[in-house]
């Protein structure tokens, strides 16, 4: 997104501004000293924080390391080999390509859906609105918690099922290996589903009325006017979002961490439940750290593949536009 | 037209359901026993019991986690935005070489999940003797909140007229104060939004204070949620008082800031 910026010129306004006083050169030293003061904090807190840790990362991932004492044991890339031929890892990897798939084929068309239907004059429609983005603003923590209760065996689901006649339909929800995958996708979204109706609904305040007004009066069904002309309008926003959704996906671990630990028998294990419980609980700080670099990787290269590929295509797309 | 909104009044219907169902769930289940909820888990309070709610009010527990997360949610917010502001105003009213490339390193931080960083994080504070510390939380969540609070700030501070600042500048005002007397006040709706982001993720925050802190009376919230939840499994009324008072803040603060929320974003992500 950042190197799409840079082609556009900024206006700059201190270059035309005449400064009072002072001459040239004490007043670029005066500028220097000011970008100085106002750059330094930030790039300070980001670089130690947020780089650094990074680029380390990849460093211990060298290393059979316990992460006490010094690093002694180089190991070159077996880490890495390591973690692509245990079985644990590769199916972690799968899980978080189905959550992810599932996410842009469910979720989607759903936000889609909830957004035009709150995008409507309906009476109720904030309430609405503040009713669909609650559970966002829930953390994944309460999220998990609750969800853990309710899909107790014989608890709140199973009971509701029964009660309605589908008795037949009641699972070992997060005890059965097969399904517990498609259990945490629902938890997942009812949790994450108001930030794409959020999202949306912003793209859609975007277009101007008189668009529809426009194709209506030239006799298009509401649909029509839907499909043909809001839909393509709201294409940068469904980028973003499916951008942002498969990021996500690709990091999922609060939820799955407190509801399954990744369980029963690695069902449900993600790759930062993966990379958590090697490297906390058993202490292989190197072996944790090749993973993490391996899901950094996965991101990074998803992340440039999606920028080259389907948010360039629209030159001035929505991120573009939001990082101008 | 009058059969389209019928159908989007069912569909609004069951939205409600299904969004509401397990929040009232968890409230109304604070009013009752656990026999109770053991005995008809989807059924109504009867008689409706407080002492879960008054229990867990009366904790000293609850509060030092509530108290916990408030402090570290206010120390990240206000080092993402005032830093992030900072820098945002350097990088959008100044003219100098290697700007952009600045902005990309920042940018760049978009993409990287703070669970990738965690490993070696976790080290870092270590060594600086950060960890059992707020500080080993609210430090790092502001790093991470930075990239998207410039990401929004930037465009915003770029589209304040020129003008104002020559005008400024022109009547003695040094830049620095330009900044701080006039585009800071004139930046507050999307300082709004930055904060509200900041102090949100901040509040939400799981794997750090997992991972920083062992000692439970350091606890932040969601990590309080959990523990109660392991260490109470027996008795699932209690879970879901305390769960749901947990609940309140978040909410809370959604409602208040709502509006606010949409809005920047409409300002940030149009499309």
């Amino acid at each position: 997104m950042s190197t799409a910026t840079s082609a556009r010129p900024l206006t700059a306004p201190s270059s035309h501004a005449p400064r009072a006083g002072g001459t040239p050169r004490r007043s670029r030293t005066r500028t220097r000293l000011e970008l100085a003061l106002l750059l330094a904090p930030g790039l300070v807190l980001f670089v130690g924080f947020v780089l650094v840790p990074i680029g380390v990362a990849a460093f211990y991932s060298l290393y059979s390391w316990n992460g006490f004492g010094p690093l002694t044991e180089f190991v070159g890339l077996d880490n890495y080999v390591d973690a692509f031929s245990g079985e644990v890892f590769r199916g972690a990897i799968g899980h978080n390509l189905i959550i992810a798939t599932l996410t842009v084929v469910v979720q989607l068309p759903l936000s889609i859906g909830l957004a035009l239907l709150l995008n409507r004059r309906l009476r109720g429609r904030t309430f609405l609105r503040m009713v669909v983005f609650a559970p966002y603003v829930l953390s994944e923590a309460v999220t998990a918690v609750i969800w853990l209760l309710m899909l107790q065996p014989g608890g709140f689901v199973d009971q509701v099922l029964r009660g309605a006649g589908l008795g037949w339909a009641v699972q070992q929800w997060l005890a059965d290996p097969k399904i517990v995958l498609y259990t945490l996708f629902v938890v997942i979204t009812w949790k994450y589903i108001g930030f794409g109706v959020i999202l949306l609904l912003a793209g859609l305040q975007g277009i101007p009325a008189e668009l529809r007004e426009a194709a209506a009066l030239d006799g298009a069904s509401s649909w029509q006017v839907t499909r043909h002309v809001v839909l393509p309008l709201l294409g940068p926003t469904i980028r973003v979002w499916i951008f942002l959704a498969v990021i996500g996906s690709l990091q999922l671990f609060d939820l799955v961490w407190i509801m399954t630990l990744g369980g029963p028998a690695n069902a449900s294990t993600t790759m930062a439940t993966y990379l958590i419980d090697h490297g906390f609980k058993r202490y292989e700080f190197g072996f944790g750290s090749a993973v993490a670099v391996i899901l950094f990787i996965i991101c990074f290269t998803f992340a440039l593949l999606y920028q080259r590929f389907a948010l360039r295509r629209d030159t001035d797309g929505a991120l573009t536009r939001a990082v101008n | 037209m009058s059969r389209r909104n019928g159908v989007g009044y069912l569909a609004a219907f069951a939205v409600i359901g299904i969004t509401v169902v397990p929040l009232l769930f968890v409230i109304l289940g604070g009013f009752r026993t656990t026999a109770q909820i053991n005995r008809a888990p989807a059924g109504l309070p009867g008689p409706w019991v407080w002492d879960n709610y008054l229990e867990v009010l009366g904790s000293a527990q609850f509060w030092r986690l509530l108290g916990n997360s408030a402090l570290i949610a206010v120390i990240a917010t206000t080092l993402a935005v005032g830093f992030g502001s900072m820098a945002a105003f350097a990088l959008s009213r100044y003219a100098f070489r290697g700007r952009e490339a600045f902005y990309t390193l920042f940018t760049l931080g978009l993409l990287f999940p703070l669970g990738v960083a965690t490993l070696p994080l976790y080290l870092w504070l270590r060594q600086l003797g950060l960890l059992e510390n707020p500080l080993g939380v609210a430090i790092p969540e502001a790093a991470f909140s930075l990239p998207i609070t410039i990401v929004i700030l930037r465009p915003f501070m770029n589209a304040i007229p020129a003008e104002l600042e020559d005008a400024a500048l022109l009547d003695g005002t040094a830049k620095l104060g330009f900044f701080w007397r006039i585009l800071l006040p004139l930046s507050r709706p999307a300082l709004a939004t930055v904060s509200v982001l900041a102090f949100v993720s901040s509040w939400n925050f799981f794997l750090l204070p997992l991972l920083v802190f062992n000692d439970s009376t350091n606890f932040t919230l969601p990590l309080g949620v959990a523990m109660f939840q392991s260490e109470h499994s027996q008795d699932t009324a209690k879970i879901l008082a305390f769960t749901a008072l947990s609940m309140i803040p978040a909410l809370t603060f959604f409602v208040l800031a709502e509006r606010r929320m949409v809005g920047g974003l409409t300002g940030s992500v149009k499309g």
